[in-house]
């Protein structure tokens, strides 16, 4: 059988709105992936070390707090410091990002941001389609 | 009514059922947002349960189904109160100027994160986040730039605040001092309603029974000391956002505002002296009849349950009064000017449903904070309805009508159900079963459920979303965006440092550990927040002081 996707769904900082990545889990879940959600104000270490320990293949990272351009790099990094490596994950980004921030999270490593009203199919499409595409760019 | 109902039967029979054999129709079944099944066409039949006199009646008299004052609007109009705050304390005051120029009638204010939850800007959590969503406060000193030129005699002002609440109202205490202003005169609303924080909103610090406790202090306190000012905002606006239906909006909220009233009952707290310093925040969305009818029902079952089950005497005391934001939710990152529409359609809903006051959501919101532009269109939406519409000019003219009846009368059945099957987990008590329902994970069950199937149905294309899974387009995005200082959190840190240096560390020293015996005795602790925030103590370092005292609270996981 083939080893299902691992995708951790992650709440960092302060922020408390938890209804995208709550839903994302459920249905994520519900289309073939093991999904770990980390629950509510965690720190970008923690963020990093439960991608690590679990050893998923996407991270799922969703903020509406403004504080993307600040967490998410840290949240890079300490997957680097703690041993993963982040070349070989999808790192994702979901929620209130203004379009230039889009830009800027990609070139500090995110693989994609969805917005708000992104229909979940789309993310389960482009996890499916680019994991293998990233792993195997690597090989090359 | 036996001759409406022989002509329905009739009527169905001859006219709408060979009708629908040619045409057909657009669904199986037509149901509200909320889930709830609609029928073709309402007649008197639907309602003949209803009586007006004693379940609609007059506006201004029980069960104040038609609104809480005789004339409504033809009085005033509702407070335009646009949520609003970014940056340092000098951002937010320029951008309230301006809405106060521009025919704002009352401030709100939105914190940001660090603030919220209840910790210093230099902190190392609140790295990234300064003046992000709201204004960055830390002490008395932030307050005093942010109500620079803004008498507190002449606007109110609305704070969205929980865990910290007392420390931002002993703060706006401390600015009326402070420009000669008596307390007993200042008007305004903290939000201080920690339940639905446990149910949808999340800003957690401490555990719910100390967090009832320090709600229950502000009561006290402020029943004594700023009379004119409301000690608590009881809120569905999170839960709905959240994902919840609307019935559960109203239900958890009437059922939250019960469980807050018999706190203050068990401290001894007189009812009609807390009644009209009580107030409730609600969600208006899509569903245009679906919300009137909520707001409607929400008016009578309050008044019931105050009178009735509470005994509160003073009529007064029975009265609903509510705040609306249309719903966050519902704006398109895609196409946005289409917002304004949406926007201006559950405004409408607020006004027909007789809501106090309003903040209308800018076309931009689910991209950043809004800009002005975007916020002065949000503004300009509730002048319009306000001056061009007529809609304000007559109240509740949506009554008797079969089907708003009809369905204010269904919702308010609904909402029942839930109360009592909340009551019934606290074996009689609401205070007790919302407790339980915390604990046992009932609320966040029901409303990640709810938020799950309304987008299961957005998935499935069987809930159309304009512009987002039906009409849409290739687009750039080409709406300017508001761009926070990434200087902010520098500067907000320097301040807080240049206030540590030159306060008097000894008087904040006695304040906190005033604070820490309050607390730990049992007393009231608004007190020892009054002296700690009158000298520059910060809002971390008291909040500080009660997570020592009473822990602090980690939510349950659950999906």
């Amino acid at each position: 059988m083939e080893k299902k996707i691992r995708v951790l769904v992650a709440k960092v900082g302060l922020d408390g709105h938890d209804r995208g990545a709550k839903v994302l889990a459920r249905f994520l879940r519900d289309s073939g992936f093991e999904v770990i959600y980390t629950g509510l104000h965690r720190t970008p270490q923690e963020v990093a070390m439960a991608a690590v320990d679990e050893d998923v293949d996407v991270v799922g990272i969703s903020l509406h707090s403004g504080a993307h351009l600040t967490l998410v790099p840290k949240v890079i990094n300490y997957i680097r410091e703690y041993g993963g490596n982040p070349e070989e994950m999808l790192i994702l980004v979901g929620g209130i990002i203004p379009t230039d921030d889009i830009a800027e999270l990609k070139k500090m490593g995110v693989d994609e941001v969805f917005i708000p009203g992104t229909p979940i199919s789309e993310i389960v499409d482009f996890i499916k389609k680019k994991l293998p595409e990233k792993r195997k760019g690597n090989e090359r | 009514m036996t001759n409406v109902n022989e002509k329905r039967k009739e009527w169905e029979e001859k006219c709408l059922k060979p009708w629908l054999r040619k045409t057909g129709q657009r669904e199986e079944r037509f149901e509200t947002l909320s889930g709830i099944e609609v029928k073709t066409v309402y007649d008197p039949a639907d309602i003949e349960h209803i009586d007006f006199l004693r379940d609609i009646g007059y506006p201004g008299e029980y069960p104040f189904t038609r609104g809480v004052y005789p004339n409504m609007y033809r009085g005033r109009l509702w407070t335009m109160r646009q949520f609003s705050g970014f940056g340092t304390a000098e951002d937010t005051n320029r951008r309230w100027k301006m809405l106060l120029e521009e025919g704002e009638t009352g401030l709100s204010t939105a914190f940001d994160f660090p603030t919220l939850m209840g910790i210093d800007s230099d902190d190392p959590l609140a790295d990234g986040e300064v003046g992000k969503v709201g204004v960055a406060v830390d002490t008395l000193k932030d307050f005093e730039i942010l109500f620079d030129g803004i008498p507190l005699d002449q606007v109110s002002t609305s704070f969205t605040i929980n865990p910290p609440a007392g420390i931002i109202l002993a703060m706006y205490v401390a600015i009326a001092e402070k420009q000669g202003v008596p307390k007993e005169k200042i008007r305004g609303t903290i939000q201080n309603d920690m339940l639905k924080e446990f149910h949808a909103q999340n800003t957690l610090v401490l555990p719910p029974e100390p967090s009832i406790k320090i709600i229950v202090d502000i009561f006290e306190w402020g029943i004594e000391h700023v009379p004119k000012f409301n000690l608590i905002s009881i809120s569905g606006y999170h839960i709905r956002e959240a994902g919840s239906t609307a019935v559960q909006e109203l239900a958890f909220t009437i059922a939250d505002g019960m469980a807050y009233v018999e706190a203050a009952m068990e401290r001894g707290i007189d009812i009609d002296r807390l009644a009209p310093q009580l107030s409730f925040f609600f969600n208006s969305h899509n569903d245009f009849f679906e919300e009137i009818a909520k707001f409607r029902a929400a008016r009578r079952m309050w008044a019931k349950i105050m009178r009735d089950e509470y005994g509160a005497k003073d009529p007064r005391s029975w009265w609903l009064k509510f705040h609306t934001q249309t719903a966050g939710c519902s704006l398109t990152a895609q196409q946005p000017l289409n917002n304004i529409v949406r926007t201006t359609i559950q405004a409408l809903a607020a006004v027909l449903g007789g809501t106090q006051s309003l903040h209308t959501n800018s076309f931009d919101e689910a991209w950043a904070l809004p800009s002005e532009e975007a916020v002065r269109v949000a503004l300009r939406t509730q002048q319009i309805i306000a001056y061009e519409s007529g809609i304000p000019n007559v109240v509740d003219p949506l009554a008797g009508s079969y089907y708003v009846e009809w369905l204010t009368d269904k919702i308010e059945k609904l909402a029942w159900r839930y109360i009592e099957e909340i009551r019934k987990m606290g074996e009689g008590s609401m205070l007790r079963g919302v407790l339980r329902g915390i604990e046992n994970g009932f609320f966040v069950r029901e409303i990640s459920d709810a938020a799950a199937r309304y987008q299961r149905e957005i998935e499935e294309g069987r809930r159309i979303v304009v512009g987002v899974n039906k009409f849409t387009i290739e687009e750039e995005l080409k709406i300017p965006i508001l761009k926070v200082d990434p200087e902010v959190q520098r500067r907000q840190i320097e301040r807080l440092r240049k206030v540590k240096a030159e306060r008097d560390n000894e008087a904040v020293k006695e304040a906190l550990e005033w604070l820490r015996s309050a607390a730990e005795n049992d007393e009231n602790v608004m007190p020892p927040i009054m002296e700690a925030v009158k000298s520059y103590a910060t809002i971390g370092e008291i909040m500080g002081v009660l997570k020592e005292v009473y822990g602090t609270y980690k939510k349950p996981i659950i999906i």
